[in-house]
């Protein structure tokens, strides 16, 4: 778990910092996908790199939601008696949320795939055009909305991801448990508002 | 009195001769068990604590197989746990003066000179040993910055020889006893029956054989037969109902085995811890212990008038008596425990007493508090603090708490001989359960070395003399000895399923805890312990005929498994009675009230009553059989304890 | 005060269970939450009825012998306490009170609040003790051991194995428990020996005894009413992996 999500955290990153070019215009952001597709161009030509990136975020994927189905049918397991009365939250919310929170990011991801990946779903639809498509999508409230609560969602899970696998790879420590609580909080903060800086630009008619 | 003389009994193991080389002696003198025969012995260990846990491990590491059996659900929860001081071992680390020899005359001086000397100096030989063989478990004690052991005085003692984890050494210890035996139970060595209570003992052709005991979780009774038996199953404070033990303890195994012949050496001397909670109201179930370091720096007082009902803030300086620091001006509160018990008896029975019931006296930090800021007193007694605070719901920094005697230890226990060997061949009893090292009152940080010292170092070593002789000819199962013993178990059972009175074991146990306590507890005359031995039997009888166990004996039944132990204790009471009533002589935690000093301090009578009392079990109907053990002092001599 | 106590019946381990309401009254602020139902037992004792059957014994916070779910909370509301140290002064008269036993299928409940942990002996059997036969030992003080080590190996020893963590955990994992030996044993001079294999073997048992895994959603720390720290497992956590990656594992 903490392996491959780690690895799709490091996409994640990669993902917003490349969103947040579109802060600079249609010619800046519409270079961007041109610009990954020639990353090691001479070696494994146009577009190598990408489909390498995607075969590898795909078994990422696949490997993380077979560890979380494993993990959940476990815990389901050991505990076959539920409890009648079942107490509060007493640790974190994040935690709580990880399996269902992991389930949103999925369906979203599925249809983020059909609309700006495929085009399928999009408004517009012009792979060539990136910057248009973006734009038009944001312009309709129910998009903006179910991105919103893909992001927050994905916010959350990261806040717990990360310390997570921290904890799990042996990382954490008394001393150090706060501090690294406290960045997996910023983190989680900071890819939260740089993702939704984009529908947000564009509702407000910043980019236009 | 109902009991008749019996001839005298003596030890016969100890070797005589300087007693430095005592211990050593007996060892080369000891028989060994051939290593490839040890394969083919058993030995059951009853009682998984300090004594039985590490006894239990010990044995297995030897090669011996091993049986172990405790009530509770894991081997890791025996009442040892509870122990909060410390552990004393006379390593000299401070280089105080403290020595082996100065251990031991503090142990035999501390229990009032009703100890052997013997064994007392062996206990202060292995206790140096205790220490090393922790460490190496793992024991997180105390340490200072160097990475050395941290050391602190403790009950009185003016050297610094209490090794300690906090407030939770005997649950440290503990822990690394029953890891030691984790270890053997998952080589194969150490068979575990955790949640399987003894019954009874199993005497065949005249050895200790075995045992009968129920399943608690079935209810099956079975016998589990050996070589040799082993009773590591601590004491019996729990006659009185309310005590510091666990709701648990109990002395049917050791009750059993003096049914079957084990002699049952001084009943009557019992300690009284000063400083436990008072009781709240009716519905107290048991009495909660603070550290005695708390006198280090409390100062413990009373209202100077009689009940005064003031809270203890507007009761002005000049009227309130620190009435330790009164009465005894050069220990003041740190006086020994059975005194303060004594006092703190005193002055509540004179009515100066505080809180419900005027059963308590203040113990006070303010002063602490002003002298050394709260957070050093935060820091020495936090948790203690917050113990308290989480039980009475009042806040120690800002009122005195308040305290109040409470049972606390057994220095009784079944007779052994110097190889921890009882009166029947082949039953061995370790720790509080038999009666060997504390005389009549134990020092603080004692019974945790007493329970590792026999656990250990000394049974193990001791037992393969009696085992050399070994293996033995099988127990058939249709044995009569077998047949007998389980049949009476299963009638017992049965007969107490069977009455379906109109009492709970509760009351009943409840009412013979406040004769005990009332007439058997820190002081005792002969009017009141005559009136128990009158009142005890009648109300065991009423138990037989009016107590009700509902349920069946088919599972888990724990108003069952209470029953059979208050049965036993109704006997038992009985002759902690009669014992305390012969011994008219006050020594240690046995004080008689037509025995004392003109200002009302213990007074000993060495000519009459330097020996062990040792009954034998006069049978179903016949009086007790006292036997009288002589004590001989060759290096300590016996002088009047003074705490001024 | 006057109380509604719902209390979850089961006559044995294959038997089915369900909550039993009674009503109990005078129940005194000054009681702890046991004697409470020793109160009710006495009473249900004299109607005829069975007690309510429930593990205890030291009743002082150390044993680790009771525990039970009070209102879905592991030992009840107020932290760092076990359920003998619960005082009803923290409940309010009229209160409904719901009482089930640790829920988790290493912990088969054998009869009402009364549940089997044998499971946790079995995972201290798989490697929680270091090994050091009776007799074998140098001087105590042969090493010394950092006072901050010692300080918190002792910190991790403190557990009493309740099974608090267990019972709180969504995951119904025992993590935390085993954790806390590992962690003691670990970070003692004493310990390093068998370290690795430790670590190893613990969790091993811990996996194959049914409790579910770790996915550090904290409520064993928040449960635990000794206070062991979440940061234990971590640690094992680093033990294992080391010993994983770099072979220092050797099976005994």
């Amino acid at each position: 778990m903490a392996v491959t999500g780690g690895a799709m955290f490091l996409f994640v990153v990669g993902h917003m910092a490349g969103n947040l070019k579109v802060l600079f215009g249609p010619e800046a952001f519409n270079e961007h996908p041109r610009w990954l597709r020639g990353i090691g161009e001479g070696l494994l030509g146009y577009g190598g790199f990408v489909w390498i990136a995607r075969v590898g975020l795909l078994l990422c994927l696949v490997l993380h939601m077979t560890a979380a189905i494993q993990l959940a049918r476990r815990a389901a397991a050991a505990r076959p008696a539920r409890y009648q009365r079942r107490g509060p939250v007493r640790g974190s919310y994040a935690a709580r949320t990880m399996r269902w929170g992991g389930v949103i990011i999925a369906l979203f991801l599925v249809y983020h795939l059909m609309d700006l990946t495929a085009g399928w779903l999009n408004p517009v639809g012009d792979l060539e055009h990136p910057y248009r498509n973006v734009t038009a999508d944001f312009r309709h409230w129910y998009v903006t909305l179910a991105y919103t609560v893909a992001i927050v969602t994905l916010g959350f899970h990261i806040r717990h991801g990360l310390w997570s696998a921290l904890q799990s790879l042996g990382a954490s420590n008394a001393r150090r448990q706060r501090v690294l609580k406290g960045i997996a909080l910023g983190v989680a903060v900071l890819i939260c508002a740089g993702f939704l800086a984009v529908p947000f630009s564009v509702l407000t008619g910043l980019v236009k | 009195m109902r009991y008749v003389e019996g001839s005298p009994i003596a030890d016969a193991k100890a070797p005589d001769g300087p007693i430095e080389t005592r211990w050593d002696r007996r060892r080369f003198g000891a028989k060994l068990v051939n290593p490839a025969n040890k394969r083919k012995l058993t030995v059951i260990v009853v009682g998984t604590g300090l004594a039985g846990g590490s006894a239990a491990a010990t044995l297995a590491e030897l090669g011996y197989n091993v049986l172990s059996f405790c009530y509770q659900d894991s081997p890791r929860r025996a009442h040892s746990i509870a122990a909060q001081g410390g552990i004393n071992a006379a390593k000299n680390y401070r280089n105080d003066g403290d020595s082996i020899h100065r251990l031991f005359y503090d142990t035999v001086k501390g229990g009032d000179f009703r100890a052997r000397e013997s064994n007392v100096y062996r206990l202060a030989q292995i206790s140096v040993e205790i220490i090393d063989q922790c460490v190496a478990q793992g024991v997180p004690f105390a340490r200072e910055y160097g990475g050395l052991l941290d050391t602190r005085s403790f009950g009185g003692a003016q050297v610094s020889r209490t090794f300690y984890a906090r407030g939770q050494t005997g649950q440290q210890l503990l822990l690394g006893a029953y890891q030691a035996l984790a270890r053997q139970i998952s080589a194969g060595r150490v068979r575990m029956h955790p949640r399987t209570e003894m019954l009874d003992l199993v005497v065949a052709d005249g050895r200790a054989r075995g045992i009968v005991a129920r399943d608690l979780v079935t209810g099956e009774v079975t016998t589990h037969l050996a070589d040799a038996v082993v009773l590591a199953t601590g004491g019996y404070g729990n006659v009185f109902y309310l005590s510091t033990n666990a709701k648990g303890c109990n002395a049917t195994a050791v009750w059993r085995a003096h049914r079957r012949g084990a002699l049952f050496a001084n009943p009557c001397y019992t300690q009284i811890h000063p400083t436990c909670i008072p009781v709240s109201g009716d519905h107290q179930s048991k009495l909660t212990l603070m550290s005695e370091s708390l006198r280090n720096d409390g100062r413990v007082w009373v209202p100077a008038r009689k009940g005064d009902t003031r809270p203890a803030n507007e009761i002005p300086e000049s009227e309130r008596d620190y009435y330790l620091e009164r009465i005894y001006p050069s220990f003041g509160n740190l006086v020994p425990r059975d005194i303060a018990s004594r006092a703190a008896k005193n002055v509540c029975d004179s009515g100066h007493g505080v809180g419900p019931g005027g059963l308590g006296v203040y113990l006070d930090f303010a002063d602490a508090i002003r002298r050394l800021g709260k957070p050093a007193v935060e820091a020495r007694y936090g948790n203690l603090f917050e113990m308290y605070q989480r039980i009475t719901g009042e806040d120690p920094y800002e009122v005195p708490m308040r305290i109040y005697p409470a049972v606390h230890y057994t220095m009784g226990g079944l007779w052994v001989d110097y190889d921890l060997q009882s009166t029947i061949p082949g039953l061995f009893v370790i720790g509080e359960a038999n009666f060997s090292d504390h005389g009549a009152n134990r020092l603080g940080a004692s019974a945790l070395m007493q329970g590792l010292a026999d656990g250990y170092f000394v049974l193990p070593n001791t037992i393969g003399d009696y085992l050399a002789a070994g293996p033995f000819d099988p127990v058939p199962a249709d044995h009569p000895a077998v047949v007998e013993a389980e049949n009476g178990v299963r009638e017992r059972v049965s007969a107490l399923l069977a009455v379906n009175g109109d009492r709970t074991v509760d009351s009943f146990h409840r009412e013979l805890g406040q004769l005990m306590w009332d007439h058997c507890g820190m002081e005792r005359t002969e009017e009141g312990l005559r009136k128990a031995l009158e009142r005890i039997p009648e109300l065991r009888r009423e138990f037989w005929e009016r107590v009700r166990v509902p349920g069946d004996g088919e599972g888990l039944n724990q108003a069952l498994e209470k029953a059979g132990r208050v049965a036993d204790f109704f006997e038992l009471a009985e002759l902690m009675c009669l014992d305390a009533l012969h011994r008219t002589e006050s020594c240690g935690g046995h004080f008689r009230a037509e025995s004392q000093t003109p200002d009302g301090e213990a007074l000993r009578d060495d000519e009459r009553f330097s020996y062990v009392a040792a009954w034998e079990h006069g049978g179903p109907d016949g009086p007790p059989v006292l036997h009288r053990e002589a004590l001989d002092f060759e290096y300590v001599t016996p002088t009047q304890r003074s705490y001024k | 005060m006057r109380l509604t106590l719902r209390v979850w019946r089961q006559a044995g381990p294959d038997e089915d269970g369900r909550l039993v309401d009674y009503a109990v009254d005078d129940v005194s602020p000054d009681m702890s939450f046991l004697e409470m139902l020793d109160v009710l037992n006495e009473r249900l004792i004299m109607e005829g009825e069975e007690p309510i059957a429930f593990d205890h014994d030291c009743r002082e916070g150390i044993c680790g012998m009771c525990g039970m779910m009070i209102n879905g909370v592991a030992h009840g509301p107020e932290r760092a306490t076990t359920t003998c140290q619960l005082h009803m002064r923290h409940f309010a008269d009229g209160d409904v009170v719901v009482i089930e036993p640790w829920r988790a299928r290493a912990f088969p409940v054998i009869k009402d609040l009364v549940v089997d942990r044998g499971a946790f002996d079995r995972i201290i059997e798989a490697g929680g003790y270091i090994t050091a036969p009776t007799g074998s030992a140098p001087d105590a003080h042969a090493i010394p051991v950092p006072k901050p080590d010692a300080d918190k190996a002792f910190e991790a020893a403190a557990c009493i194995g309740c099974g608090a963590c267990v019972a709180a955990c969504p995951n119904g994992s025992g993590m935390l428990f085993t954790a806390a030996k590992a962690t003691h044993l670990g970070l003692l001079p004493q310990g390093q020996p068998e370290r690795y294999s430790r670590a190893v073997e613990m969790v091993a048992a811990h996996d194959a005894l049914d409790f579910g895994g770790c996915t550090n959603t904290g409520e064993c720390a928040v449960a635990c009413p000794k206070g062991i720290p979440l940061e234990s497992i971590a640690r094992l956590n680093r033990d294992v992996l080391r010993a994983t990656v770099t072979g220092a594992h050797e099976p005994r």
